[in-house]
């Protein structure tokens, strides 16, 4: 136990070293390493490539023999032969090359005569082939004896069977398509369309019947009545089973005596040989995806684990890069070393790959991104690896052994396989060692720059603190720059454009420079002229062909019977008198004009030569390379990892005088014609024609089909291109501002300090009517509805700032005295809990809100007057941390005072005391509980005027306003009391309460009838709001005994609004509820115990407790797409799918509290204690950038339209754009002089601002901020 | 019991071997039967409000699974197929893709109800298989699998007792490197000597034959193939039913 300890320890230690010295040297060891790969590798330049194709080797003619099979195979004749000459081979395949030409061609002659009688010799030929004998020494010797004897044909081939030699030599000539038999040919009168009659009717680019008999690929034999050049080409191809050298030498010397080629200069002294790759097959082919699949599956799913890292992409590449490089050595040192492969490499590859596997490449990144991300670099990488060395070290250890294993099997193959994986395991454990450990160190340092670089601003007014995880990265670097408020915090200028992300730099690039418009062009045009270079269809053949029917050689009046074989008399021997006639009479008005012109310009064209370069030595090179395996698998024999020998061709020409070439013309055309002069010789040429008409209508269906392919691959690559373009480029390309123009403009980020800023100064509506601080606000365009910590509601007309309403209505404080004792008790009670929550906020971090204790003994009940109102503004006080509503706040930890610090009770007292003064007695000052506003208001006449002068107020006796929702005209208040109250905006009247839970409603969400109200003591009720038009007189008190009866109160007007509690989830939470949002059909609450909880709306059914917060949520954000994002005491932000309750991110955002958070389609912001406002890529975390906010003004923002961000900052707004983090203008709203803090930022949605400035309102129309703007 | 028998016996295809003709068509109702009443089993066992939840993914996964079969019944066929390991009566060959239809959908079935078998047996045993519990490793997994096909089916080996050892080592490794639980093997062990015993009885009741049968009327190392089949298709199915669970909320 003990030596294995060592053991560990030493590996550890040395894996450690090892990590330091990589992430010392990074660029070195690269370096060395890709050297080391490609000095493996250099052997694998050796190795024939994978592929299907043939493989040849020439030997000379002279003094050949078949080589030895592989058991007396000599060691030293290894290099200059390859390792498949071994054995004989399949066949020996003779071609006996002919060429005939009829000349001197004369006028005379039609276009069919040049292939006619040329082909007719062939008969002749094979007659003599087949009849050769030699005679020698040793005996007679027929081609019988030494041909390859063939049997049936394949069953699936039974239509061939006519065509394809059976049961006999192989000799194949175009003879083979009339039988061997001349009196077939003789009597067919359409030669053309009997060669055509098995061509295939789609593309292919196998062997065809044609190109097997002629032996020539299908454009060199000159079988077509366009062709200029009037000789035809075609082989005799014969097949040795044995090479017997004097047979064929005296097969050569008698057909080269036979029919001489004068000019013949080919050479004939090498045999070719010709080896088979084994053909892959579908059923092949099937297994083969499959495991590639796998692999490729297996290959994601490793990868996709690769986390925390600057570029994932990179690191799954580099992991991809060890393991193959790692296979490439294995396979070089192998062949280096002797060994050589003789497995399907395609086939074990995927399978070497999983058992090399990518897992230890994993391991390493993992347990490299888990160290502390506060440590250097190097160690960082050097602890990484010291921690995984061990289980590194055995699971190689463990596969080595297995491998092992499978090596004592001793069969060949598994054999030869484990040699591989043995020296791929061992080279791959190299390369994660010095190539992957490095690659990693090099991003994990970029990481960290970039990080960096990103996190400069947020540190820059920050003390330095101890949070735990990344966040932790920050002291090291400590800020710089001290950065000014209301400044974007930028890097340097020679870093600026490091802000914008280096995704979108691409795009904006390719945008500006139209690069993709312009490379699909550039790459069409290319594509083009390829096509047409290439020629794939024989474009230029058929153009040429066009051209030469259009010449103008036919003559426009033209005889209508073509009578070419009228003088077809096979007796006469010399041209009649009247042959010139002949192309009058051809050319009749009936026959088709081109063909007379064809042949009329074949007769004026040259003698052809025939002559026999160095390229028709080789000319089988050009048939299609599975044209011997085609024509061997018609007989059932394989030529997969076999090889034929070529033997030289030998060469023939035919040269054919035109009277040779007339005897050769079908004697039944001469025959018919002299019947029937009239329609017959029309009959005739249409038979003739046929042929001719045939091969080009299937040269032109192929046309036709290349090009309407050619189209469609064309369109499919321009659609792809668009869309390539459509998803890389952005979508606000090409909107107005969108592009680098505006950039400029806001180039210069700031405002009073230093820079020039845009700034503008407008004079917004200011909304006076509240006495202290505003803390609620809630609109829906129309109407805007304001709370004040006196408990005053306003709602003003958001489009004109005229005060609608005020709740309670002024002047009518004194009225109700009834249920002032028992009104008094209540916020006695309050009050005590107040001084409770005080207490505690002493000595404990302040607590979000304050718990709802249990009612103390009435101390102050002998001092009403001063009680009350200081009770208020300790109700009020507390919520001012409201989550909903953000605000400044304040905290211990927190250094620098941003407001008036605690509680300023000497201020409120001075401020209360002449009020009481004027309120004549401290009992009537309360407010009545009454639910029900009196009926008969004093001031009916019209809504208060904007700006009136302050009413004296009290605070009300319900208890402070903790919550405020609006939709439609109505209002929905949650008070510190525990009591909902709906209002009527627009009336200012009370439509229904409901009060049967005495805690203190935190957060309101009022969505289509449905109000959910969440209380302080972690509960949450469902209310549905019912509207009755008939008018319902019955009024409903509600009993003070709570949940006694299922309906609250109700208060019935003219269209009565009835309030019903649905359902309530007594403990939702263990603790208050601070944040409250629903959206899509969810309720998302936030608690100080750290949860969320994620409900549906209908049924309120919890769906999901998210945890991962290590602080109270302070803030939710929740929209209609289902993002969730939340924001807590701990300074993160979370998002999560609403869908799984899977944590999708989580931010380290904020020193402090998370105060607001919003989330637009590409973005997540954020704002905290720390008066940063924090913009975050949504998809991947990232911070793209922040802003420094005014001392106060952390929590003001709002987005416009998705792109632009409104701030606010003293006595301004700010607008930024969004994507780039540029200010573009800074909007001063009155005199600076008077400039208080913009607490609050409320977007309506007729683009208008609502700021927030304590205890009074400016309403700011953006649209005249926005077109100054540009 | 019978239920237990059909679906092992319908297992066999999924290794390499093929089943009978009429009597899978017999089976294959039985087997489904047998997948049916299984279905609701493990249900109790999560949330009860989840029931019809995990009732659907049951049959999610009972579908996943299936399909698996299928795929890697046809294309491990195409390998032996190629190798003329087994012979089909002329008339089966003539049929889609060279085998007989009956059998990938036995595949599918015996993989359905194998995959579906392993995980219920991890909960009845209540030792949770936390081994390596990662698609990559399930990937993995697969590859080897059909890496045994291939070599028993490709690979010339001097005699059939090299081969078997071979494939059963091969096997064994599987199963050590994925697996690593006792139930697993236990389970595999019992797979091998049914199917093994079921494709002897298909055999000799002339449904099919092989070629050279070495181990009285099959290929000696059917065993082998068998067993590295349940155990692949059995680490599909604990991942399947650990990957589903989160799901089950979203509706």
């Amino acid at each position: 136990m003990t030596l294995t300890e060592r053991l560990r320890e030493k590996i550890s230690q040395a894996f450690y070293n090892h990590g330091l010295f990589c992430a010392s040297y990074p660029i070195p060891i690269i370096l060395f390493t890709g050297f080391c790969i490609l000095a493996c590798c250099y052997p694998l330049l050796k190795l024939p490539l994978p592929g299907t194709g043939p493989v040849e080797f020439s030997t000379p003619v002279k003094d050949y023999s078949p080589p030895p099979s592989d058991s007396d195979r000599k060691q030293g004749e290894l290099s200059e032969q390859p390792e498949w000459y071994v054995g004989a081979p399949v066949a020996y395949i003779q071609q006996i090359f002919v060429k005939s030409s009829v000349s001197p061609w004369h006028k005379n002659l039609l276009a069919v005569d040049v292939f006619r009688s040329p082909l007719s010799r062939a008969f002749q030929l094979v007659e003599e082939i087949r009849n050769h004998v030699l005679r020698d020494s040793s005996g007679t010797r027929s081609l019988e004896e030494v041909c390859l004897q063939v049997t049936d044909l394949l069953p699936g081939l039974r239509k061939l069977r006519s065509l394809l030699p059976e049961h006999g030599c192989l000799l194949l000539s175009p003879g083979n398509f009339w039988q061997n038999d001349r009196e077939r040919f003789y009597a067919d009168p359409d030669i053309i369309g009997t060669i055509h009659q098995h061509e295939p009717k789609t593309l292919q680019t196998s062997a065809t019947l044609k190109d097997l008999l002629f032996g020539v690929p299908g454009k060199y034999s000159g079988v077509s009545l366009y062709t200029r050049r009037r000789m035809v080409s075609y082989t005799i191809t014969l097949v040795f089973q044995h090479y017997h050298a004097s047979f064929l030498g005296s097969l050569r010397a008698r057909l080269m005596l036979l029919h001489p080629s004068p000019n013949c200069s080919l050479r004939a002294e090498s045999l070719v040989h010709v080896h088979f790759k084994e053909e892959i097959g579908v059923a092949e082919l099937i297994p083969l995806v499959t495991t590639y699949i796998i692999l490729f599956a297996y290959i994601y799913f490793s990868t996709r684990k690769i986390d925390m890292v600057k570029s994932k992409w990179g690191l799954a590449l580099a992991a991809v890069v060890t393991v193959l490089s790692s296979l490439l050595m294995s396979v070089g040192l192998c062949t280096l070393f002797g060994l050589t492969p003789t497995l399907n490499g395609g086939e074990i590859f995927p399978y070497l790959v999983v058992v090399i596997g990518l897992e230890n490449v994993l391991v390493l990144t993992k347990s490299v991104v888990s160290t502390p991300v506060d440590l250097e670099v190097k160690l960082r990488i050097a602890q990484g690896l010291s921690s995984e060395s061990w289980s590194i070290m055995k699971n190689m250890a463990t596969e080595l052994g297995i491998i092992l294993v499978g090596y004592f099997t001793l069969v060949p193959a598994i054999q030869e396989f484990c040699l591989f994986a043995v020296v791929g395991l061992v080279s791959d454990f190299f390369l994660q060692m010095l190539f992957f450990t490095t690659v990693l160190s090099i991003d994990i340092r970029r990481m960290e720059l970039a990080d960096l670089n990103k996190r400069l601003p947020a540190e820059a007014c920050l003390p330095p603190s101890k949070p735990v995880g990344r966040p932790a990265r920050f002291e090291r670097h400590p800020a710089a720059r001290p950065s000014t408020p209301h400044t974007i915090t930028l890097q340097p200028s020679s870093f600026r454009n490091l802000r914008l992300p280096k995704r979108l730099r691409v795009i904006y690039f390719l945008a500006r420079t139209r690069l993709a418009q312009r490379l699909i062009m550039a790459g069409t045009v290319v594509w083009i002229s390829i096509l047409l270079y290439t020629d794939p269809a024989g474009l230029r053949t058929y153009l040429t062909a066009q051209v030469t029917e259009q010449s103008p050689l036919g003559d426009g009046a033209l005889p209508p019977l073509p009578v070419p074989a009228r003088h077809a008399d096979p007796a006469f021997a010399i041209f009649p008198p009247d042959a010139p006639k002949l192309p009058e009479n051809q050319t009749l008005p009936g026959g088709p004009p081109e063909r007379a012109g064809a042949a009329e310009g074949v007769g004026d064209g040259p003698v052809p030569e025939v002559t026999w370069g160095p390229e028709d030595e080789e000319l089988w090179r050009k048939l299609s390379f599975r044209h011997w395996p085609t024509l061997f698998s018609y007989y059932n024999i394989t030529l997969a990892k076999r090889y034929v020998s070529l033997l030289p061709v030998i060469p023939v020409t035919l040269r054919l005088n035109p009277r040779e070439a007339l005897e050769g013309r079908r004697p039944q055309d001469s025959r018919s014609s002299w019947a029937a002069p009239g329609p017959r010789p029309g009959e005739l040429w249409e038979a003739e024609s046929l042929g001719p008409g045939g091969a080009p209508a299937h040269g032109d269906v192929t046309l036709y089909k290349v090009a309407a392919l050619g189209l469609a691959a064309g369109i499919v690559l321009v659609l792809l291109m668009l869309c390539l373009y459509r998803v890389l480029c952005p979508r606000n390309y090409g909107q107005p501002g969108g592009g680098p123009a505006r950039r400029r403009r806001g180039e210069l980020p700031c405002d009073d300090y230093g820079y020039a800023p845009p700034e503008t100064e407008i004079v917004p509506l200011v909304l006076r009517g509240h006495l202290m601080d505003i803390e609620c606000l809630a609109s829906d365009g129309m109407l805007l509805v304001s709370c004040c910590l006196a408990g005053h509601v306003c709602v003003w007309d958001a489009q004109t700032g005229d005060c609608l309403t005020r709740i309670p209505r002024p002047g009518r404080r004194r009225d109700s005295t009834g249920s002032a004792l028992e009104t008094q008790e209540s916020w006695e009670r309050l009050s005590e809990g107040d001084k409770a929550g005080l207490e505690e906020l002493g000595d404990s971090p302040p607590p979000r809100r304050r718990p709802a204790g249990p009612p103390p003994p009435a101390r102050f009940r002998d001092q009403p007057d001063l009680s009350c109102l200081i009770d208020t503004n300790f109700a009020a006080r507390p919520r001012s941390p409201e989550p909903a509503q953000p605000e400044p706040r304040h905290r211990a930890g927190c250094g620098r005072a941003r407001d008036p610090p605690g509680y300023d009770f000497g201020r409120l007292v001075q401020r209360v005391y002449p009020e009481e003064g004027r309120a004549a007695g401290p009992g009537p000052a309360l407010r009545p509980p009454s639910p029900a506003p009196p009926l008969a208001p004093e001031d009916e006449g019209g809504p208060a005027e904007k700006g009136s002068p302050p009413l004296s107020w009290a605070p009300s006796a319900d208890g402070s306003v903790w919550s405020l929702e609006l939709q439609g005209s109505l209002i929905v208040l949650g008070r510190s009391s525990g009591r909902l109250e709906v209002w009527d905006a627009i009336e200012g009247v009370l439509c229904c309460s409901s009060e049967e839970v005495s805690s203190g409603i935190t957060a309101l969400v009022f969505l289509d009838k449905r109000i959910v109200a969440a209380r302080l003591n972690g509960s949450l009720d469902f209310f549905s709001l019912e509207t009755h038009t008939a008018l319902s007189p019955l009024q409903f008190r509600g009993t003070p005994g709570r949940g006694s009866c299922p309906s609250s109160p109700v208060y019935s007007s003219s269209d009565a609004v009835l309030c019903h509690l649905t359902h309530t989830v007594p403990c939702a939470h263990q603790k208050p509820i601070t944040a409250l949002r629903a959206a899509a059909g969810r309720l998302v609450t936030g608690s100080q115990d750290h949860t969320l909880r994620v409900f549906r709306l209908e049924d309120s059914c919890c769906l999901f407790t998210l945890q991962g917060h290590s602080g109270a949520i302070t803030t939710v954000y929740i929209d209609q797409t289902m993002v969730l994002a939340s924001g807590g005491q701990d300074g993160a932000i979370c998002l999560w799918d609403v869908l799984s309750g899977s944590r999708v991110s989580h931010m380290f955002a904020h020193r402090g509290d998370v105060t607001s958070l919003t989330c637009t389609t590409s973005c997540v912001i954020s704002s905290g204690l720390d008066d940063l406002i924090n913009i975050w890529d949504r998809s991947t975390g990232i911070k793209l950038y922040s802003i420094q906010q005014d001392l106060g003004c952390g929590a003001s923002l709002g987005v416009i339209a998705d792109n632009l961000l409104v701030t606010g900052g003293q006595g301004c707004v700010s607008f930024w754009d969004l994507n780039f983090g540029d200010l573009l203008q800074t909007v001063y709203l009155g005199k600076s002089s008077e400039a208080q803090p913009a607490r609050q930022i409320l977007v309506l949605d007729n683009a208008a601002i609502v700021c927030n400035f304590g205890s009074e309102l400016s309403l700011v129309y953006v649209p005249s901020v926005l077109e100054k703007l540009d | 019991m019978p239920r237990l028998h059909d679906h092992l016996w319908s297992r066999p295809c999924a290794g390499a071997a093929r089943p009978l003709s009429r009597a899978p068509r017999a089976a294959r109702p039985g087997g489904m039967i047998a997948a049916a009443p299984r279905a609701p089993g493990p249900a109790p066992a999560g949330p009860s409000g989840r029931a019809g939840g995990r009732h659907r993914h049951l049959v999610q996964r009972g579908l996943v699974l299936f399909l698996v079969g299928v795929v890697l019944a046809l294309v491990l066929n195409l390998l032996q197929v190629q190798r003329n390991v087994t012979l089909f009566p002329d008339e089966v060959i003539a049929t889609a893709f060279s085998s007989a239809w009956w059998v990938p959908p036995c595949c599918g079935t015996a993989a359905a109800v194998v995959g579906l078998l392993y995980p219920c047996m991890d909960r009845h045993l209540g030792e949770p298989h936390k081994f390596k519990r990662e698609w990559a490793s399930v990937m993995r997994c697969i590859a080897v699998f059909v890496g045994i096909n291939h070599a028993s089916a490709k690979l010339d080996f001097a005699n059939n007792v090299q081969l078997s050892l071979t494939l059963a080592a091969l096997s064994l490794g599987l199963w050590w490197t994925f697996d690593r639980s006792r139930s697993g093997l236990g389970l595999g062990v019992t797979i091998a000597v049914l199917a093994t015993l079921i494709t002897q009885f298909l055999v000799y009741s002339g449904v099919y034959q092989y070629t050279s049968p070495d181990f009285l009327y099959i290929r000696s190392w059917l065993p082998c193939i068998f067993f590295s089949g349940g155990v692949t298709v059995g680490n599909i199915g604990r991942q399947l039913a650990m990957g589903v669970p989160e799901k089950p909320h979203s509706d």
